[in-house]
């Protein structure tokens, strides 16, 4: 009995994303709600890396800012159009992170995730440091809008809406393929035991390499992003805050999942939207709150319902199971 | 000549209020194997605490370091038992993302108790002192000794008294501990306690030449893992020695080559020396 098959779920959310404009009151919600879909794109690939390949990488959020800078200054600075410029940030992204990925993904568990956060640190610091690049904590102002494709004009809320939610739904579907093919397998493999998983033939450095690539690909794509819709720069966006805020949401909805790290993303600033007297000290909720969902709720939302589901799917096919087991 | 003792002095600041905040994360690490990213939360909590003492209490200075070496020692009593006790037998991704959840909870709590504004802390010790040429703050040279003291005394503690015996002994094997009779759960808490102990008497000691904030702490605790990891993970002579190198490194770079990047200097030796060495500089085998 299956109430709701996975592609039917799927298939209502992008209904309820694509009628979202008409639902929806004001402008200011579909910037709520396009700014989420922007860090469930980072999400989504922060995911890949630590949800089911089982490497914490605290460096995210300095990716994301390495693709938004490099649409801000290629366009700014240097007048290239803006898809030449977004068409980079996801590359530019990946091209940084073979290199940092070379060096980090040979350590083990808690060092690289203490690598990476200084990596992260060195990234905020260079973009808040190297004013001829970057120009400093002044940040780039005056990014163009992402230019018009055909008869579509970017500079209205509802075509940017639109446009984020192409890349989020793009974005999602790359990352259903990678994960249900023999690749995410290999990921998840190297997560449950890398001992186990090189003992069964998986060149670790280079999956862990694949995997971190990708990942940041998506970090570079989601900044890429966030600048032609926010349209302006700091260093601020490279500090690890943002990076526990994505760890966050994929906790949340559920980590190691697909459909967890987008419900989290956009769920958690809806949240904070509606506990707006809380903007600044957000954390005071949602710290704890973090503590006991690792504690308590370990595989968030959507994780515990698929192990619900399964348990129970077990259960149903228990009556055999428990014959044989009385027979050994 | 006068310059370049200017800036030993500057290094021996630096180094020993790295290795008292390192100290901390290195005991904390050898017992629970955690990495505890709230360290640097618990380091600026020691800095309001200690402002609140001194501005609105109008306590005296050295008092108002042992009430921020209390209540840190209680944040983080309290963290071990509500958090990481827990979460004993999770795995290692969730003690990260439980530390970080408490970071952001005293971040938080700071800034809605004092604000986000920066605040000055005051201090009786403003002389500035002449020696041979020299001038030395008597603040700096305040925390040199008293960063100095503490790093003894912890050693007197862990290598004299049988309590401080039972911290190193879990720190080297955990079954074993267990086995001669050490109660883990009290040693972890003691361990817990010191760690937030040093944190607040740091941040007090080093927060008049500085500035206290709620963000104050991140650079800090960034710079104390670059630390342990160089010094070896768990290791107590790794931490200090490990500190003094990361300060005279600062020191000097922020000197001799440029005050805007001396923050990346540490980044940047921990990048290089884990591309050659990924166990670590001073570490031996198994962590």
């Amino acid at each position: 009995m299956r109430l709701m098959s996975p592609t039917l779920g799927w298939s209502a959310l992008l209904v309820l994303a694509l009628a979202f404009p008409y639902l929806s009151g004001n402008d200011y919600h579909l910037t709520v709600m396009s700014t989420a879909y922007i860090y469930a794109i980072a999400t989504v690939g922060l995911n890949l890396i630590t949800g089911y390949t089982g490497q914490f990488n605290l460096a995210h959020s300095g990716f994301m800012a390495v693709g938004a800078y490099t649409v801000g200054i290629l366009t700014v600075d240097h007048g290239v159009p803006f898809w030449v410029a977004f068409a980079l940030s996801g590359v530019v992204a990946a091209v940084i992170g073979l290199f940092v990925g070379l060096v980090s993904l040979r350590l083990k568990s808690h060092f690289f995730s203490i690598f990476t956060l200084c990596v992260g640190y060195i990234m905020f610091l260079l973009i808040e440091k190297w004013e001829s690049l970057t120009h400093g904590t002044v940040g780039i102002v005056g990014i163009p809008a992402p230019t018009a494709v055909g008869p579509i004009d970017f500079t209205e809320a509802r075509p940017q809406y639109y446009l984020v939610l192409f890349f989020l739904v793009a974005s999602l579907w790359i990352m259903h393929r990678i994960v249900h093919s023999l690749l995410g397998r290999t990921f998840v493999a190297i997560r449950n035991g890398d001992h186990l998983a090189q003992a069964l033939g998986i060149n670790l450095m280079r999956n862990k390499l694949l995997a971190f690539m990708l990942s940041v690909f998506f970090a570079g794509l989601a900044g890429g992003l966030y600048a032609g819709y926010v349209r302006f720069l700091g260093p601020g966006i490279a500090s690890v805050e943002h990076t526990f805020d994505m760890t966050m949401y994929m906790l949340v909805g559920g980590i190691g999942t697909l459909l967890g790290p987008l419900l989290g993303a956009i769920a958690v600033p809806w949240l904070t939207q509606y506990l707006q007297v809380l903007q600044d000290y957000r954390f005071v909720v949602f710290g704890p709150l973090l503590v006991i969902l690792v504690i308590f709720v370990p595989h968030g939302v959507v994780g515990s319902w698929l192990r619900w589901r399964r348990r129970k799917a077990a259960s149903e096919v228990r009556p055999p199971v428990v014959e044989v087991a009385t027979h050994a | 000549m006068e310059l370049f003792l200017q800036q030993v002095l500057n290094g021996l600041t630096l180094g020993g209020v790295y290795s008292l905040v390192a100290l901390g994360l290195t005991l904390v690490y050898g017992i629970l194997h955690v990495p505890n990213f709230a360290h640097g939360a618990f380091y600026m909590a020691g800095a309001f605490v200690g402002f609140y003492g001194i501005s609105s209490l109008g306590l005296n200075y050295w008092v108002a370091m042992a009430g921020a070496a209390a209540a840190v020692a209680l944040i983080a009593v309290l963290s071990e038992r509500l958090v990481f006790h827990p979460l004993r037998n999770a795995p290692y991704l969730h003690h990260m993302i439980a530390s970080i959840g408490i970071l952001l909870f005293l971040e938080a709590g700071a800034q809605a108790l004092w604000g986000a504004d920066f605040h000055r802390m005051e201090t009786p010790y403003t002389a500035i002192l002449d020696f041979a040429g020299l001038s030395l703050p008597a603040q700096r040279i305040l925390i040199i000794v008293a960063a100095f003291v503490l790093v003894g005394l912890l050693q007197l503690f862990l290598k004299k008294t049988i309590m401080g015996a039972t911290i190193v002994a879990m720190a080297q094997n955990r079954d074993g501990a267990a086995l001669v009779g050490i109660d883990a759960r009290r040693v972890a808490m003691l361990t817990f306690a010191i760690s937030g102990a040093l944190a607040g008497m740091a941040a007090v000691l080093y927060a008049p030449i500085n500035l206290v904030y709620t963000s104050m702490g991140n650079l800090v605790i960034t710079k104390a893992f670059v630390i342990i990891v160089l010094g070896g993970m768990g290791s107590v002579p790794g931490a200090i020695a490990g500190g003094l190198i990361i300060g005279f490194a600062e020191a000097f770079g922020a000197f001799y080559i440029s005050t805007d990047y001396k923050d990346i200097i540490a980044f940047a030796l921990l990048v290089v020396i884990l591309s050659f060495r990924p166990e670590g500089l001073f570490s031996k085998g198994a962590h």
